[in-house]
């Protein structure tokens, strides 16, 4: 398996030099070897191919520390840019037909319908806690609206006990691998039954159980946590990998540049999936790099990347299961760009209105939907109906109200859960506040409503 | 048997290196007694408890900057990459966001990383992972997510190393919940508190001492024994005294036992606390020395405000005020981002004279 693999990479980086070369005629230094090197290993000379013929000198290769490298006598400068984008890989077209001749995983008529449940159920979720924070429910919030497909079919193409470390757009990874639906909304209204012991902002879940790392809103530490995590796996033995999800935004972060570096050198069994989802609050793309997108930046560090219609749920699902069996079969990381678009606000503090045209917004809403897109294709395959539709809708979105209703009107968390967990035991001066806390309170009743939690 | 991977450290190891450091400032202090034969500096005393620790749990590996084929930029892990290989002791990239994240993950999923910091200045450029990713989240993950790490290195002053590798960050690391924070001063404090850092199941920042490194302490055979570690968050009484309580830590406690000495010969007994640990602060076992002594005299290398001496001014003002027979002082670093010149820089440091002063001072023996 691993040298067909190597026959099929090999050839798609053949093409990579054109598509780099660009008008200048930069050409691409070094090709790569891809057995894993040591510290001690160099680089392999580059053959001399067509495309380097005119400029490089024929067996003539300098010494430095790293490897050996062809010289050229022509100042060339690489271009920063090719006039063909790298290649973005679709197999759905909008009408929910397969493209002929496409290569992708077979999914069945199970895993399928289960995927699209699971897309409906994120985005009613998403669309009845939006507006509870909007009535003051809750204080705030953030939907994955136009980012159903990445959610879902990434996860369904993992393993459970894969490691997965979310920025905060992937509550669809946990719904996939069970968190409820009641749980959520539970984390969100903060009370007794959160697993998060009422400790952190909505939406900023996570769970041992499910094998998700609870979310921490600083940008794009999951990254370098992940290549962290891998690592550890692969010491391990484990036969998994991490998988660490970022936006567009996130790569700028150093913890990018770190992360991806580490697990290249490490050579740790790490999925880096970015959504790029056009936007990083009101930050178009064009603001927050130059490159060509995300994928291109996988060169700089050694890492095979793949560029992926992140509204094409096939799509997604085959990316990810193949980049999860190199990484671990391979021991290396893998970076995958999902492209996409928020259709969203950035949260409920969030209104892009103000900085981007509503009718763009529109059309990715609507001629864009990865949730209409898919369901074209089930209902095509027969394994779909209109009746199917408007029941899972209904179902879905009863079960959606009746768990905030739930969740509201339970109980907050007991007060001791204000001192637990600071450290793994409990020392003495917390257990001290909370007795002097419970003292105070007891003096005061008029200052605090006991009533409202446990 | 670790006794003995103890005794041949401590006596191959004087070296060169340890001359050229004591010829500096610091003299070891040997006030109080000990029945051990062995002798043993810091750096010894750190890498051996890394290789017992290394040897004893193997989920337990050191990452950093030149920590392996180099043997550590002070040396501290020393022989660790012979003993136990690359997969545990990892050279990394130069990057302490980078590997203070990579770290943390690897405590996540439930290693026990030791993570080196060049200088505890560099820290800075990870503090984010330190206090984000670490410090808090036991809590936020409500206890799903406990992060069994340690983050060493140098901290405070060294010798005309400039403002930028002379911070100390005792006040800063000590004032967040969810770390505890150590800071040895001899041999002893090194190897046991540095075990117990690594066998807990929290984080722990542990603030070493450059100038230490090169310092020998006696060192008793239970130190020496691979169970030996000290507890977390006790102080330990270097001096007894009756007259006034001085609390240090780090390399200042060698400072307050040599002030010590003077004031015993103009007629003041001096108690000398060595804090131990920073975070938690042993409150109880300070306001047990001042409401004995009833003076008090905080000593530290870092800036003034905001620092450790400040939250032990509030601890016994708030506890044993009646007992204060006079306002406390507090010796600290000036104000001032630390100064390179050599005059300049031991005038930005406290000197022996200046605890030896404000004691006077707190006693009432003297105006200035």
């Amino acid at each position: 398996m691993a040298s067909w693999l190597l026959r099929s990479t090999t050839s798609t980086l053949r093409k990579l030099p054109v598509a780099f070369s660009g008008k200048s005629t930069g050409v691409l230094v070094g090709r790569r070897n891809f057995g894993s090197m040591d510290a001690g290993q160099k680089l392999d000379p580059c053959s001399c191919e067509d495309d380097y013929r005119d400029t490089v000198y024929q067996n003539q290769d300098l010494d430095f520390p790293g490897g050996k490298i062809p010289l050229t006598s022509q100042m060339k400068f690489i271009s920063e840019a090719s006039d063909k984008r790298l290649p973005c890989y679709r197999v759905l077209n909008d009408d929910g037909s397969l493209i002929s001749n496409s290569i992708h995983e077979q999914i069945g008529q199970e895993v399928a319908v289960n995927m699209y449940s699971a897309m409906v159920t994120l985005k009613t979720m998403d669309t009845f806690l939006y507006e509870a924070q909007r009535q003051g429910r809750i204080s705030f919030y953030m939907t994955s609206f136009g980012e159903e497909a990445i959610n879902i079919a990434s996860a369904a193409a993992l393993s459970p006990h894969d490691i997965v470390l979310p920025q905060y757009r992937e509550a669809g990874v946990l719904l996939w691998r069970g968190f409820t639906v009641q749980e959520c909304t539970n984390q969100c209204f903060g009370n007794k039954d959160d697993k998060g012991k009422g400790r952190q902002m909505p939406v900023h879940y996570g769970s041992k159980k499910h094998n998700v790392i609870t979310i921490s809103s600083p940008l794009a530490t999951q990254i370098s946590q992940a290549a962290g995590v891998a690592y550890s796996l692969k010491m391990d033995k484990r036969g998994t990998c991490a998988v660490a999800y970022t936006g567009d935004g996130g790569t700028s972060e150093g913890d990018f540049h770190a992360g991806l570096n580490f697990a290249a050198v490490m050579e740790a069994p790490v999925i880096f999936i970015c959504r790029n989802n056009g936007w990083a609050i009101s930050t178009p793309v064009h603001e927050q790099f130059r490159s060509d997108g995300v994928v291109a930046k996988g060169l700089g560090y050694g890492i095979r990347s793949i560029r992926v219609d992140g509204n094409d749920v096939i799509a997604v699902y085959s990316a990810i299961c193949a980049a999860r069996n190199i990484a671990i079969s391979e021991e290396r990381p893998i970076l995958v760009e999902a492209m996409t678009y928020r259709v969203g606000h950035h949260s409920t503090s969030d209104d892009s209105t103000k900085y981007r045209p509503t009718n763009e917004i529109e059309y990715w809403k609507t001629a864009r939907s990865p949730v209409a897109r898919f369901r074209k294709y089930i209902q095509r395959n027969g394994w779909w109906s209109d009746d199917k539709e408007s029941e899972l809708c209904s179902y879905v979105k009863k079960q959606v109200l009746q768990a905030i209703k739930t969740a509201e009107e339970m109980e907050k968390p007991s007060l001791t859960e204000l001192f637990t967990d600071v450290y793994e035991q409990m020392p003495p001066n917390l257990q001290e506040q909370e007795m002097s806390t419970r003292d105070t309170i007891k003096k005061h009743p008029k200052d605090y409503p006991i009533d409202a939690h446990v | 048997m670790s006794g003995s991977i103890g005794r041949t450290m401590a006596s191959g190891k004087i070296s060169t290196l340890n001359k050229f450091l004591m010829g500096s400032r610091v003299f070891a202090s040997r006030t109080y007694s000990s029945t051990a034969k062995e002798m043993m500096t810091v750096r010894d005393a750190l890498n051996s408890a890394l290789h017992e620790e290394m040897s004893a749990d193997p989920k337990v590996f050191v990452m950093g900057e030149e920590v392996g084929e180099y043997q550590g930029a002070y040396k501290i892990t020393k022989g660790l990459l012979d003993k136990y290989g690359p997969d545990r002791v990892i050279d990394t990239p130069i990057t302490e966001a980078g590997f203070a994240g990579i770290g943390v993950g690897a405590a996540y999923y439930g290693l026990k990383p030791v993570v080196e910091f060049m200088t505890f200045n560099f820290s800075m450029q990870a503090i984010d992972h330190i206090i984000n990713s670490a410090a808090k989240s036991n809590y936020m993950s409500a206890g799903q997510i406990n992060v069994p790490i340690v983050f060493r290195g140098p901290n405070g002053a060294a010798a005309g190393v400039g403002a930028q590798h002379s911070q100390c960050y005792a006040a800063w690391y000590g004032a967040c919940p969810g770390l505890k924070v150590l800071a040895p001063y001899s041999s002893e404090d090194a190897r046991g508190l540095l075990k117990a850092a690594i066998r807990d199941p929290d984080p722990v920042v542990f603030l070493e001492n450059e100038l230490l490194y090169g310092e020998s302490f006696p060192i008793s055979a239970e130190a020496l024994d691979s169970s030996f570690s000290l507890p977390i968050g006790k102080a330990k009484i270097e001096r007894e005294g009756k007259d006034v309580t001085i609390t240090a830590f780090s390399k200042m406690v060698g400072y307050a036992l040599q002030a010590a000495e003077i004031l015993a010969k103009e007629g003041i007994s001096a108690e000398v606390i060595n804090l131990r640990s920073v975070r938690p602060l042993d409150r109880p076992a300070i306001n047990a020395s001042v409401r004995k002594t009833s003076r008090l005299v905080t000593v530290e290398e870092g800036f003034p405000q905001h620092g450790v001496g400040a939250e032990i001014c509030a601890s016994v003002v708030e506890e044993s005020f009646e007992y204060l027979d006079a306002p406390v002082e507090r010796i600290t670093g000036a104000d001032v981002p630390m100064p390179y010149a050599a005059n300049l820089e031991r005038l930005a440091v406290p000197q022996v004279e200046d605890v030896v002063r404000a004691a006077k001072r707190v006693c009432y023996r003297s105006s200035n």
